[in-house]
């Protein structure tokens, strides 16, 4: 399966796209930590300098109040990355353990958990987060607690699919048959084979949750200023649109650049991991 | 019957409830096997057996599954009325199960070392060196190199030697029974040949007793000590093995006896088994 990846030069390539973003992201939280200006303040206004255009002061412009947006972009990586990293590992996390109940129980549990999930698919999902959020209160915290609250239906679907078809394999019979326990057969012998559908969907899931942190942000609902996001740049800068493209241009295009190679590495993992049949 | 009997069937039956209806699976069937001792339970597909070999160690899952009679003692114990840690004590501990499907019945993501150190560790605690132990099984059951296995992969093993490690998995936890649901039936017929010997020998040795399950008359004759005959889950006719082979009592089993392929006979083709006719007469 690593071959396979390997030898796919859009995953291969994607994948290089989203390490330098991680190691964007982890410097510039670093320096955040430290509290350490570099290549400047991301907060620092400059009302003389305000609205310049992309040029060798500012190479990506500056905002309203003259803050740099290359700066902010790069230190709004990690937020974005955190939020949809994070939001997905709640999200798939829940959904791993209600699946993995539903379909290795079956029955009457299996019927309940299903008909919850049912039920919860019935919202629009961006709606019930915004009135959540609305209701919490905008906080980085708050945004990636409901977004993971939120979405974790997907996963618990195709995790209780795993667990149901896995539950009737013949290795878990034999398993049985040697005495092992339930959580013995759901963990050694269950999980370990249906890990790799649920890894790729965690990595598909993982632009969504980017998209609907800007998408929060942009509406004023996410990470709060003067923290800079990439979708609160763009809030930011919905006002100046006509005479500062700049301000929406780069930021959009750093959450289009993120949100695709998480999509292609992805794919690529997903088309890696089927099995030569399954590609035929 | 000096020997105390490693398991006891009285009158058991199994029930299936579905909504789409309800089947028996197992009418009254009881059984004996003694220590040591080699029964095959010969029927065809539907006739019960993988059932009454499941239920042995309530195996079948419940519902749609259901014991509606019968007992069945292993040490003077009854399985029906075990609690669960009961049930994972006895089951590989003092049953062990082969089965039909060796490619499918190994766990894809795990070497032959921990499929069988996990069997081991379950039921021999008191076992130091596990590896050590396994390489004596692997040895046991005729898997060359053994060392070198422990790191192989199901998918790295031949159907046969796929086979054997399932019975070094069996074998490993020292049960007084093995279950060998059909376990020559997806392997090449040299192949065949040799696990059944093999298991021969390990009876011998081990001084285990053998369920042997299968639908072919053919290769209960040198194997079983006593055959028994299931038809429509109930079991037709019980006896030593030459005694039925020689003069089967009940016209079920002389069909099945007919529908052994012989060489150096003009026939050309098998008998067919009317079911109809039996059902109707038995």
């Amino acid at each position: 399966m690593r071959r396979r990846f390997r030898a796919d030069p859009v995953a291969m390539g994607a994948a290089v796209v989203l390490v330098l973003l991680l190691v964007t992201a982890a410097l510039f939280f670093t320096l955040r930590l430290f509290q350490i200006p570099f290549p400047a303040n991301p907060d620092l206004t400059d009302l003389a300098g305000k609205l310049r255009p992309p040029g060798p002061d500012a190479w990506l412009g500056t905002d309203n109040l003259g803050r740099d947006v290359c700066t902010r972009l790069l230190h709004g990586t990690y937020i974005s990355l955190m939020v949809g990293v994070v939001a997905v590992v709640v999200a798939v996390g829940i959904g791993v353990v209600v699946g993995a109940v539903s379909g290795y129980a079956g029955g009457w549990v299996d019927n309940v958990l299903m008909r919850i999930v049912d039920a919860m698919m019935c919202f629009p999902s961006f709606f019930l987060i915004l009135t959540v959020v609305a209701l919490l209160g905008p906080s980085l915290f708050n945004v990636i607690l409901v977004m993971g609250l939120v979405g974790w239906t997907g996963s618990a679907r195709l995790v209780r699919a795993e667990f149901l078809s896995l539950r009737e394999s013949e290795y878990v019979r034999a398993a049985r048959a040697l005495g092992q326990s339930h959580l013995g057969i759901v963990f050694r012998h269950i999980f370990p084979n249906a890990a790799g559908p649920i890894f790729v969907t965690a990595v598909l899931g993982v632009p969504g949750a980017i998209l609907s942190e800007a998408s929060l942000s942009f509406l004023g609902l996410g990470v709060q200023p003067p923290q800079s996001t990439w979708g609160n740049i763009i809030a930011d800068g919905r006002t100046y649109l006509l005479d500062a493209w700049w301000l929406i241009l780069f930021p959009g295009v750093a959450i289009l650049i993120t949100a695709l190679s998480f999509y292609l590495v992805g794919d690529g993992l997903r088309r890696a991991a089927q099995t030569k049949r399954e590609r035929e | 019957m000096n020997e105390p009997n490693v398991i006891e069937v009285e009158n058991l039956g199994v029930r299936f409830e579905s909504e789409s209806g309800v089947v028996d699976a197992v009418r009254g069937v009881s059984l004996r096997i003694g220590k040591g001792e080699t029964l095959a339970l010969v029927g065809e597909s539907g006739s019960g057996k993988s059932v009454t070999a499941l239920a042995l160690t309530r195996l079948l899952p419940e519902p749609p599954a259901k014991f509606v009679s019968g007992r069945i003692l292993v040490g003077g114990e009854d399985v029906l009325k075990m609690s669960r840690a009961q049930l994972r004590a006895v089951r590989g501990g003092r049953i062990a199960y082969v089965f039909q499907e060796p490619s499918t019945s190994l766990n894809p993501v795990f070497n032959i070392r921990s499929q069988i150190g996990e069997a081991i560790r379950l039921h021999r605690p008191e076992v130091k060196d596990v590896d050590a132990e396994i390489i004596r099984w692997l040895d046991r059951v005729g898997i060359p190199d053994p060392a070198q296995r422990l790191r192989s992969y199901p998918h790295e093993l031949s159907g046969g030697m796929q086979q054997r490690a399932m019975i070094a998995m069996a074998l490993s936890c020292n049960p007084d029974l093995l279950v060998a649901d059909e376990p020559t039936t997806a392997l090449d017929v040299t192949t065949q040949a040799q696990i059944l010997e093999q298991i021969q020998r390990l009876r011998r040795e081990i001084g285990m007793a053998v369920l042997l399950i299968t639908h072919n008359f053919g290769i209960v004759k040198g194997v079983a000590d006593r055959v028994a005959v299931m038809f429509r889950g109930r079991i037709v006719e019980q006896g030593e093995t030459a005694r039925v082979l020689a003069e089967p009592q009940h016209p079920y089993t002389r069909a099945l006896i007919a529908c052994i392929p012989r060489l150096g006979t003009n026939q050309r083709r098998l008998p067919v088994i009317d079911h109809e006719a039996l059902a109707a007469e038995g």
